[in-house]
């Protein structure tokens, strides 16, 4: 024989029992025993009957569909899969709903159409399709007698009176009703009758209510391309319809009131609507009419002489600096003449007369630069710094 | 746009309209002034479809070729 490991063990006991097609859907009758509620959500209990006991657990998600809470010593019936937990080794009963025990078939079959669908997608979120804000034309698939219409059509021309209420009268209780509100939501929706449908009916039993929860009103439901509101019964009651439903109005006069807005609540939004671009108008304008006075306030436009008299300053100005750089071309030139002057004074032969030399000229006039070629008697003119003197040679030296 | 051609629905989601646009503030000052004109008159027609509204409640009723026909609505009836 093979020695094997425990966790192998546990595994094979696993798959063993995973793979029983009686054990992967049981229903369960007992008795609930030391009954515990995780914080995690999940419920952790025990089944007893007389003799024996099995461990059970619920978790969070599937427990949240209870309407009711588990207790100790409540006589149940389980539905789920069993299966191994290997670490222990302890088989336990995994329960995906539960109801109570004595109280019908109906639960149970309730229960078991409602995993059936959910399964299917039936009741996804993604596939709700959103209620029109304001619906012209209203479907009311009900009985045509009875409170629930009539509160539904007070209720809706109190609210919304412009919307159109379209009663499709069918029969809501009895074996022949899942079958007419299946025909008049098909019908609505292949002659396009409304914008919104709301199917439902007033209070009753479990019995009363359960042509919501046919399987194939779900299916009619779910295909509607006109929105469903179900409004069934009193806030506790939950059908297949409800879950499948574009929106679940918990009884028929809240239906109504889901359906449509109310007048009251879209006259002050009028209100408010009028307040508001009053506002903004003002703003736009006031906004405008700043930028008008910014336009206004430039100096162009205030004092148009302001802008001359600014242009004349800097005309002044730059004639200013005109003549000033004339000026002293001007006077830099006369410095230049100045220096010129005194250089050409010094070179003057008058100059050197007044330092004493004196110019001594012939006959003819022509300066006499030696005593050759002078003869004893010529006549010469001497000139002085100031004044002449005519001379006669007397005597020559060479 | 008259009053007739929008439905109230319509008119609610033009003057939701209207109202984001001035908000935004950033139109022509003609074309705000024409906004303003329209939502304050598509306004004061929402409001008068509201206070006018009569509730019309009719039988849905199957006619021979099928096709669906209205009747009046007595509670009485099924």
């Amino acid at each position: 024989m093979n020695v094997i490991t425990v966790t192998q063990l546990n595994n094979l006991v696993k798959s063993s029992l995973d793979n029983t097609p009686e054990l992967s859907s049981v229903c369960v009758q007992g008795e609930i025993s030391n009954c515990k509620l995780y914080p995690s959500g999940h419920w952790y209990f025990s089944l007893k009957d007389s003799e024996s006991s099995v461990r059970c657990v619920m978790f969070r998600r599937d427990a949240s569909m209870l309407r009711f809470r588990p207790e100790n010593g409540m006589r149940v019936i389980a539905v789920g899969r069993v299966t191994v937990y290997p670490r222990d080794g302890q088989y336990q009963l995994y329960c995906a709903s539960m109801q109570p025990d004595g109280i019908g078939a109906l639960h149970v079959a309730f229960e078991q159409l409602v995993s059936k669908l959910k399964e299917q997608g039936l009741f996804d979120t993604a596939h709700k399709k959103p209620i029109p804000r304001f619906p012209e034309r209203i479907a009311l698939i009900t009985s045509g007698a009875g409170a629930a219409v009539h509160d539904m059509i007070r209720i809706l021309g109190k609210r919304y009176p412009l919307a159109k209420v379209i009663v499709m009268p069918v029969r809501v209780q009895g074996d022949q009703a899942a079958d007419e509100i299946r025909g008049a939501i098909r019908y609505a929706n292949r002659y396009n009758v409304a914008d919104l449908i709301i199917a439902g009916r007033g209070g009753g039993s479990i019995e009363d209510l359960w042509a919501f929860n046919d399987e194939a009103l779900a299916h009619e439901i779910y295909n509607s391309a006109i929105p469903v509101i179900s409004a069934v019964g009193h806030e506790p009651d939950f059908t297949i319809a409800d879950f499948v439903a574009d929106l679940r109005a918990s009884t028929p006069s809240n239906g109504a009131e889901l359906a449509v807005p109310d007048r009251y609540e879209l006259s002050a939004m009028l209100r408010e609507s009028s307040v508001m671009i009053n506002r903004s108008m003002a703003n736009i304008i006031a906004q405008h009419r700043k930028k008008l006075a910014a336009l206004s306030s430039a100096r162009v436009i205030t004092s148009p002489l302001n802008y001359v008299q600014d242009k004349r300053i800097a005309l002044a100005y730059l004639s200013e600096r005109f003549y000033s750089a004339g000026d002293r071309l001007i006077s830099r030139g006369r410095q230049k003449f100045a220096s010129l002057a005194s250089s050409l004074d010094a070179l003057s032969p008058l100059k050197v007369l007044s330092r004493g030399y004196s110019l001594v000229r012939g006959n003819d006039g022509s300066i006499i630069k030696s005593s050759d070629g002078l003869h004893i008697g010529d006549a010469l003119t001497v000139s002085f710094s100031r004044g002449e003197a005519d001379c006669v040679v007397t005597g020559i030296k060479p | 746009m008259s009053d007739q051609e929008l439905t109230f629905a319509q008119t609610i989601k033009r003057i939701e309209e209207i109202v984001a646009l001035l908000e935004r503030g950033d139109a022509q000052l003609e074309q705000s002034l024409a906004l303003f004109e329209e939502g304050t008159a598509l306004i004061r027609s929402a409001g008068r479809m509201l206070d006018n509204a009569e509730q019309k409640v009719v039988r849905l009723v199957k006619s021979e070729d099928g096709t669906p026909a209205e009747a009046d609505f007595l509670e009485e009836s099924v």
